[in-house]
């Protein structure tokens, strides 16, 4: 039924097997019980239950190292100031990316993706040119290039995707053109799984001279991420999606392009002297973390990230993978159910309809049996569309769910099945 | 199914929501407001024609859950008939009905079949459902241009 990983048959040296049990005790969250039923949390794609590293290091900070950053000479101030940056050095490793100082902290992908379309595209962007999205993108990987466009009579081109929620580079070069100035692609697709050819794209892109922006949004709590080796200009990622908390994110920008870009909000820290006539802006990173960062944030981030890297991100999507496969395999085999996204590559989602009964309505049976999923059109309208769908079901998974769970799921759809086919 | 579930989609729900009635645009209707539900994108169309003050015809058309759709197919026999101020009334009471606080409510005899909905209470995200189409009726009834929402 399932792809079994360490099949014996595969000559490698044999993979030890994914502890799920062991990793699922790491989060207090999943213990707790829901209209009687133990939690099956399987909208991880939506935000994912924090470990109790994480907590603990939210803690710790508000307890013992509370201060400001960047600005006091006392023990608490250079104690937060050190953890803060150590947390952008964690990042950096996380990402694969050359300096430290590429590393923005922000409030998650959407505000990385503000910053670009207003310190970087907005300057340079004119009237007819364009900016090349994939039909797959997430509203804060449109709307953002939408608002500098419409100031600027420019416009967005969408690279089409198949029935099974997969672009073409061929088609995606096709649309490439003198009128270009941004490709702004999702790295995985939060509403079909999708993961996307980027470094692909990234190439086809970068042969015309054109910089990519790449949503990392829903990639990096599940891929190994290398932006040097991706080589794109642009990556962003929120902290809450890779188990860390809410309210922080990460814009990594190659250091060249950060360092001739103006800043995107004014205030303090972001600046190196300030007259009244005058100011004199910081360099990158700080001259785009205007004010009081979310200090908690980062630490909680960094601890997330170290959290991630104990477990490998390598077991962890082998192990996701196969959970997505049992997963699929037996959504099909629910009557009427359609699933929405079949890309040959995907990661964690599985997005589904079932013919005769509404998304809404398929949520709410769920949550009754303490299965949480996500209704709706997952912010991602241009998606619904193309498949003729106004919303779908959507079960994401994370390391630490389990088969059992994927049963319990299955179990909550015959429950749905019982009441809308009588 | 649990019996909480069973409170909310009760039999005359499922199947108002699998044959729903006055479901159709009506050609020519003097008054329609589209109702727009943001968190699950659903749609609804409500068209209305009166006779001096009194609900001649009403129809509607879109897709949604069980919930709004048996809702609005509800609603249409409920406000057919009724004067303007009637069908208003009848409002308020439906939406007492399904955001009241209380346990176990009296159901409201003026609300006949649409006390059927006395199980969404239990259901704080689902109250915009049930009452997506009265909001789009009430719009209707303004003879408002602008689609309205529950938001
Ligand atoms: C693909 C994708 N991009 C961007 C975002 C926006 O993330 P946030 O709301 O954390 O800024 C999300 C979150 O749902 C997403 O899934």
């Amino acid at each position: 039924m399932s792809a079994v990983k360490n099949d014996a048959s595969s000559s490698a040296a044999p993979i030890p097997p994914f502890d799920v049990a062991r990793w699922r005790r790491d989060f207090p969250a999943l213990e707790q019980r829901v209209h009687g039923h133990p939690l099956v949390y399987l909208d991880n794609a939506a935000t994912t239950q924090k470990p109790q590293a994480v907590i603990d290091a939210v803690v710790r900070y508000y307890r013992e190292d509370c201060s400001n950053v960047h600005r006091g000479v006392h023990q608490l101030s250079q104690r937060s100031t050190l953890a803060f940056e150590a947390a952008r050095e964690r990042v950096r490793a996380f990402l694969g990316a050359h300096h430290t100082e590429e590393v923005i902290f922000v409030r998650g992908a959407t505000e990385g993706i503000n910053l670009v379309a207003r310190s970087f595209l907005g300057p340079r962007l004119q009237e007819g040119d364009e900016v090349l999205v994939t039909a797959m993108e997430h509203h804060a990987n449109i709307v953002p290039w939408q608002l500098v466009c419409e100031e600027k009579g420019a416009q967005l081109a969408v690279i089409p995707m198949n029935d099974r929620g997969e672009i073409s580079l061929d088609e995606a070069e096709a649309l490439i053109s003198p009128r270009t100035k941004l490709v702004a692609a999702v790295h995985v697709s939060n509403a079909l799984g999708t993961i996307n050819p980027v470094k692909g794209l990234v190439d086809a892109a970068h042969q015309r001279g054109i910089p990519v922006l790449l949503d990392g949004a829903q990639a990096a709590p599940h891929l190994e991420l290398d932006v040097a080796a991706l080589d794109c200009e642009f990556y962003v990622f929120s902290g809450h999606k890779v188990f860390g908390p809410t309210g922080i994110g990460v814009l990594y920008g190659k250091r060249e392009l950060l360092e001739a870009m103006p800043p995107y909000q004014g205030g303090g820290d972001m600046i190196r002297s300030v007259s009244f006539e005058k100011t004199e802006f910081n360099v990158p990173p700080h001259r785009f973390e205007a004010g009081t960062p979310n200090i908690a944030g980062t630490i909680g981030l960094a601890a997330a990230l170290d959290y991630l890297s104990g477990i490998g991100l390598g077991a962890v999507a082998a192990y996701e993978s196969e959970l997505l496969h049992y997963a699929t395999e037996q959504l099909l085999g629910v009557p009427g159910v359609r699933l929405i996204g079949t890309a040959k590559e995907k990661a964690s989602v599985a997005s589904f309809v079932i013919e005769g009964v509404h998304a809404h309505d398929v949520g709410t049976i769920l949550d009754q049996q303490g299965i949480a999923v996500r209704v709706g059109h997952h912010c991602a309208q241009p998606v619904m569309d193309r498949f003729g769908v106004t919303s779908t079901v959507r079960a994401s998974v994370s390391f630490y769910n389990t088969h059992d769970e994927i049963d319990a799921l299955i179990g909550g759809l015959e429950e749905v099945l019982e009441i809308f086919r009588p | 199914m649990t019996s909480d579930l069973r409170e909310l989609y009760q039999e005359v729900i499922l199947d108002h929501n699998r044959t729903p009635s006055n479901f159709r645009a009506l050609e020519g209707a003097a008054y329609r407001a589209e109702g727009y539900n943001p968190l699950c994108g659903d749609k609804i169309q409500v068209f209305l024609q009166l006779d001096g003050d009194r609900v001649e015809e009403v129809t509607f058309q879109g897709a949604g859950c069980a919930i709004s759709q048996a809702s609005a197919s509800l609603m249409t026999e409920a406000v057919l008939g009724k004067t303007v101020s009637e069908a208003r009334l009848l409002f308020e009471q439906f939406q007492e009905l399904v955001t009241s606080e209380t346990q176990t409510p009296d159901t409201d005899e003026g609300l006949g079949k649409l006390n059927v909905f006395a199980g969404v209470r239990e259901y704080p995200m689902r109250v915009k459902c049930a009452t997506l189409a009265w909001h789009t009726l009430k719009a209707a009834l303004k003879d408002s241009a602008e689609p309205v929402s529950t938001e």
